[in-house]
């Protein structure tokens, strides 16, 4: 199929807009061809992963985009990068890497990026709303303004979300489109107690859980509770979009697309339907667990993706008297963490023995120090993904178990929350 | 459906061929300096993925796949083809951007089921991927 394009489009491609206008819109029509796309849409944002380092191959793609009058059309938030601008201090980089990674930074800015350096996007003042077509990548962010806010993004990623905000343009396809958004998989809690159901650690687990089985299907679930607060939603979907390709997924009564699981299947017949037990989500914590209870821990970090206000006031009365025995990070935007320094929260947590840590975060970049041993986190994204990255081993659970665990100086369990 | 194969990213290669038993997210799944699998949750763990022809049922995880994928082909140590069960954009645009910044291609195929299920581990191939739908498979010795 070929992709139809506008006037513009064209004029783009002709490289009549400059060179970084040009090489965007062919790597849109690239995209739009594997996508199978018939046309291009207008996005009104986009939200930048390129900015994070991985090595030199990004870095000589945004000189090559700046070095051709790279500008976005469109608001343009960044990502997390590979260094705290706030606290260089915090992270281990060697001078080498940390100078590339800092121009890598300033490449997307000088394009007119906003300097938000989060993958909490949606944290913003200006988050997209229902219906708005978006450009988005980072996949905790991707599936939070589908399934959350009901904005429309399908998971883009490092190189083509700069395309998509220098060209204003998107490729109409997935996730931008009714059917798309549609549930092909139900996922059902059954037996699942409403302490669990109703705890982030447990919506976590249930993101885990869904993401392994479902690829890159949307999935819908049912079960939860109607007031499901977004925090809870964030962590189901991140643990989705990291276990699996989770772009979107609809709980039954509580996501606005999803007021019944037919509007989310659109009355098709699922192409699968399972149940989710205590059982699995008890394996699902296991399987993002390399050490189990009692283990001595180095270590506890908190907030993956970045945390939100309300985690952090959540965070900050856990801690009030916790007495922590190994140190305990916490990742928060710097949006955010300003808005909590108002409160005096900041004050509060770093008296407590809280390290913060902002525009970047603890599982990408090397933060957490010499630890002794393995790291605690109530972030399935996080244990999914630092033992490849980082080499520490991990124990899963939720916030309240991670602070329990700092005291303790080792893996706490709360039998309970995870009990039949 | 669009027929398959299909293209998803140009370019000839040959080499050694390893069958994925789940997808793999390139991020935080391939080490971009030395291509391998690092993943420590997927079941080929350790395995290296440099030089080989790299079968995936799809794609997994990160949006940041792509950005790795291109600086392993920039360092030398990627995969030297990709031979997909399902159509991967963030696979197929390292690809593509590897192509526009060095000039370096990797090829990105989609097969149809019947083909990719006859993918055996080891086996030596020979990958030529034209435009849109010209694949050759061809074993070698």
């Amino acid at each position: 199929m070929q992709v139809e394009l506008t006037a513009e489009d064209r004029a783009a491609l002709d490289g009549s807009r400059g060179d970084a206008a040009a090489l965007a819109m062919r790597l849109l029509v690239a995209m739009a061809g594997v996508m199978e796309a018939p046309s291009l849409i207008d996005v009104s944002s986009a939200h930048i992963d390129g900015c994070l380092y991985h090595g030199r191959a990004g870095l000589d793609f945004a000189r090559r985009l700046a070095a051709g009058g790279g500008q976005v059309a469109i608001p343009t938030s960044l990502n997390v990068s590979s260094l705290d601008l706030l606290h260089p201090e915090l992270v281990r980089l060697d001078p080498a890497t940390a100078a590339e990674a800092r121009e890598l930074m300033d490449a997307y800015v000088a394009m007119g990026c906003r300097a938000t350096w989060t993958c909490a996007p949606y944290q913003l003042p200006e988050r997209p709303g229902f219906g708005e077509q978006v450009a988005w990548a980072e996949s905790n962010a991707i599936v939070f303004a589908n399934s959350v806010l009901g904005a429309r993004t399908n998971r883009y990623g490092d190189f083509i979300d700069i395309c998509c905000a220098i060209t204003g343009r998107a490729p109409l396809a997935g996730l931008h489109t009714d059917e798309g958004r549609r549930a092909t998989a139900v996922f059902t809690l059954e037996g699942v107690a409403d302490a669990l159901a109703s705890s982030e650690a447990g919506a976590a687990a249930v993101g885990h859980a869904v993401g392994r089985r479902t690829g890159t299907a949307v999935p819908a679930i049912v079960g939860l509770p109607a007031r499901t607060p977004e925090d809870h939603l964030r962590a189901l979907g991140a643990a989705a979009a990291s276990s699996g390709a989770v772009a979107m997924f609809h709980a039954v009564g509580v996501t606005p697309e999803a007021p019944t699981l037919e509007a989310a299947t659109g009355g098709a017949e699922p192409v699968r339907a399972e149940a989710i037990s205590t059982a699995d989500l008890r394996a699902a914590r296991d399987e993002l667990s390399t050490v189990g209870p009692g283990t001595p821990i180095g270590a506890v970090s908190v907030g993956t993706p970045h945390l939100s206000l309300d985690g952090l006031v959540h965070l900050a009365t856990l801690m009030a008297d916790a007495r922590p025995t190994v140190p305990v990070y916490a990742n928060v935007g710097r949006d955010v963490r300003a808005a909590a320094a108002e409160q005096g929260l900041t004050d509060d947590l770093e008296r407590a023995g809280v390290t913060l840590v902002s525009d970047t975060c603890t599982y990408i970049t090397p933060v957490i120090r010499e630890t002794a041993g393995p790291v605690m986190t109530d972030s399935a994204k996080w244990a999914w993904y630092a033992p490849g990255n980082l080499g520490f081993d991990t124990a899963f659970g939720s916030m309240e178990e991670c602070t329990r665990s700092a005291a303790a100086g080792l893996v706490v369990r709360d039998e309970e929350l995870w009990g039949d | 459906m669009t027929e398959l194969p299909r293209v998803l990213a140009p370019g000839t290669a040959s080499g050694e061929l390893l069958v994925l038993d789940e997808p793999l997210s390139l991020w935080g799944g391939m080490d971009p300096a030395t291509g391998k699998l690092i993943d420590v949750h997927h079941p080929q763990a350790g395995a290296s993925l440099a030089g080989r022809i790299v079968a995936m049922p799809s794609g997994r995880g990160s949006s940041s796949s792509s950005y790795v994928l291109a600086e392993a082909i920039r360092a030398g140590v990627a995969p030297a083809a990709f031979l997909l069960g399902e159509p991967d954009a963030i696979v197929a645009l390292g690809a593509l951007v590897a192509g526009e910044l060095y000039g370096m291609e990797v090829p990105v195929v989609v097969l149809d089921r019947e083909t990719y299920a006859s993918l055996v581990t080891g086996a030596r191939l020979e990958v030529i991927a034209e435009s849109s739908h010209r694949v050759v498979l061809t074993a070698i010795a």
